[in-house]
């Protein structure tokens, strides 16, 4: 076993996902035969090898820092599930 | 028997729009009917846009009255739902999304509304393009044209199956490990991936940011070329858009491959899971372009095994950072019965997101958190640096490199769906041209004994596309795999 169920509740909180029961048995068995087949990678040396992060490298792609139009706010919210006087509304943040 | 308007290409609609022997309005209602007729039984579309695509082809046909005709003015064209749309809904294919209807364009949108393009609709897709069959989308999977109870290929199916179908004259697609490429071989259509930079991603929704890019899917090599000049170019809005020049690509369109030598990686051939009638295929195919000019020479690209590995450890865990911004708030659903911030955010997404977006989340997670991430997320990125420098090896030895495009034609609805791991290896010939950046297409090569598509992948090297367009289409102009077409009725 590569991961346990309690790493899967633990990998789940920190993407902010839910699971069932049903779901975490079957989430636990899929990631074990996924990690087992990626392990094919521990065959090669990488010693001191740059990862990639990019295809193509670019570097500090710069511009002018010059103001110009943005969204306007009515556009900004009109896609929210729920807003107030201009604001994206949620629940409540702070306790107590 | 005369063809009719929908079954025709850009550059033969073109000629007739130009020579006033058909309106855009009436090529548009050609193909809306073929969509009536068809449609029910694909499912290529989330949505289609008919009230607007007549407005979009009288305005067309009102530019074409004063003269001023580009190619692509009034020709119907198909959009997956993955680009943003200014007031037509975007929904990736995701309930997260269902109603998410964006306030701006697509830059390749705006490109295509300035050639006075006509829009079908929106095509069907693999939720958030995670998935190899179009079977993951939370408004069901299309069908192959070719064989309804089979896949079409993924994440763009829809797109594909909308050619293939001819429910659209060409589509636009988006391509992170082979959703292009993948179902157009499935689809028996041209689909090609652009060089990484070569077309802006500003208003793709972002999946796997350092590996997707926009292309099309034709009928031909022809509409490629001519959709590749129109969509192609520097972006400031993409800071990853390459600030080069784009040339004429029909200029590529030369019918000779003379002194192109064409490199044939042995790990791509007589592997487990590639099908005996891909192989043979694809080997007519490389005879044919060898009885036109070009060299066949073996290559190697060793580390072709890793790919899959190394693709599915860095897509998923760049999906899992950018889908972070889906929490309810800002865009998209959300889950009504919360109480708490946090709980409102699991309810929201535990809800909104189907089980593959799920999975590949949650591995992301896993190779970016404490303790894995030296183990999975940077193994798989220094692995993708070697596979770099295979193909870079291999560009000094050959122009370019010719592969099948999947391991095997498409296979049945619900195959490979309990078994993510047998889903994610038919992207095996696909995924190392996005590690590397790679300019890839897929063309047809050939039909199994069942009657199902197979493609022909050719990779080219970084901005080498006239060069891959130039064997492509020569091998078009000396195979007759383009002209069959599904019997739909």
């Amino acid at each position: 076993m590569r991961i346990t169920r309690i790493d899967v509740e633990h990998v789940a909180q920190l993407a902010r996902l839910r699971f069932s029961e049903d779901q975490l048995v079957l989430f636990t068995e899929q990631l074990n035969t996924l990690l087992s087949y990626f392990d094919k990678l521990q065959e090669v040396d990488t010693t001191g090898i740059e990862p990639s992060t990019h295809a193509v490298s670019l570097c500090n792609a710069f511009r002018e820092d010059l103001s110009r139009p943005s969204i306007v706010e009515d556009d900004a919210l009109r896609n929210a599930p729920a807003s107030e006087r201009g604001c994206f509304k949620v629940p409540k943040i702070i306790e107590g | 028997m005369a063809k009719e308007p929908f079954q025709m290409t850009v550059h033969e609609l073109h000629e007739l729009l130009k020579k006033k022997k058909i309106s855009s309005a009436e090529l548009t209602r050609s193909v809306f009917q073929r969509i009536d007729a068809v449609e029910h039984d694909v499912h290529a579309y989330i949505t289609l846009t008919r009230d607007l695509a007549l407005q979009q082809a009288a305005a067309a046909d009102s530019q074409i009255k004063q003269g001023a005709i580009a190619p692509l003015t009034g020709i119907p064209v198909a959009i997956k739902d993955i680009l943003c749309t200014a007031g037509i809904a975007t929904t990736c294919g995701s309930k997260i999304l269902e109603n998410f209807m964006p306030t701006y364009d697509a830059t390749v949108i705006k490109k295509l509304k300035e050639q006075h393009a006509v829009f079908v609709g929106k095509t069907n897709m693999d939720e958030f393009a995670m998935g190899s069959s179009t079977e993951t989308s939370c408004f069901g999977p299309t069908r192959n044209p070719w064989s309804l109870e089979r896949v079409p290929g993924g994440s763009s199916g829809g797109s594909a199956a909308a050619v293939a179908a001819e429910e659209c004259i060409a589509a636009l697609g988006t391509d992170t490990g082979g959703s292009i490429r993948q179902p157009a071989s499935c689809c028996g259509v041209v689909g090609m991936k652009p060089t990484y930079g070569r077309v802006s991603r500003f208003g793709l929704v972002a999946f796997a940011s350092s590996l997707d890019q926009i292309g099309p899917f034709t009928k031909d090599i022809t509409d490629t070329a001519l959709i590749m000049n129109y969509i192609c170019g520097y972006d400031p809005q993409d800071s990853t858009s390459v600030n080069r020049e784009v040339p004429d690509y029909t200029r590529a369109l030369v019918n000779d491959v003379t002194g192109l030598t064409l490199g044939v990686p042995k790990e791509y051939f007589g592997t487990a899971g590639i099908d005996p009638e891909v192989e043979t295929a694809v080997w007519s195919a490389l005879r044919e372009l060898e009885r036109q000019g070009a060299t066949i020479k073996e290559i190697s690209l060793p580390h072709t095994e890793y790919a899959v590995a190394a693709y599915y450890l860095i897509a998923p865990a760049e999906a899992s950072s950018n889908l972070a911004r889906y929490d309810g708030v800002k865009y998209g659903y959300r889950a009504l019965e919360e109480t708490g911030l946090r709980e409102m955010y699991e309810l929201t997404r535990s809800k909104g997101f189907g089980a593959e977006v799920k999975r590949r989340i949650m591995l992301g997670t896993y190779a970016l958190s404490a303790g894995y991430y030296d183990a999975y997320y940077k193994k798989a990125s220094q692995v993708r640096t070697l596979i770099r420098r295979d193909f870079k090896q291999a560009f000094a030895e050959c122009d370019l490199v010719v592969t099948p495009t999947a391991p095997t034609p498409p296979f049945k609805l619900g195959e490979k769906m309990n078994n993510p791991l047998q889903m994610y290896l038919s992207d095996i010939f696909t995924i190392p041209a996005n590690l590397a950046g790679l300019p890839g297409i897929s063309m047809p090569c050939g039909l199994s004994a069942g009657g199902l598509s197979i493609g022909l992948q050719i990779i080219g090297n970084v901005f080498a596309e006239e060069t891959m367009l130039r064997c492509a289409y020569c091998f078009e102009q000396n195979s007759e795999w383009h002209l069959k077409k599904p019997s739909l009725t």
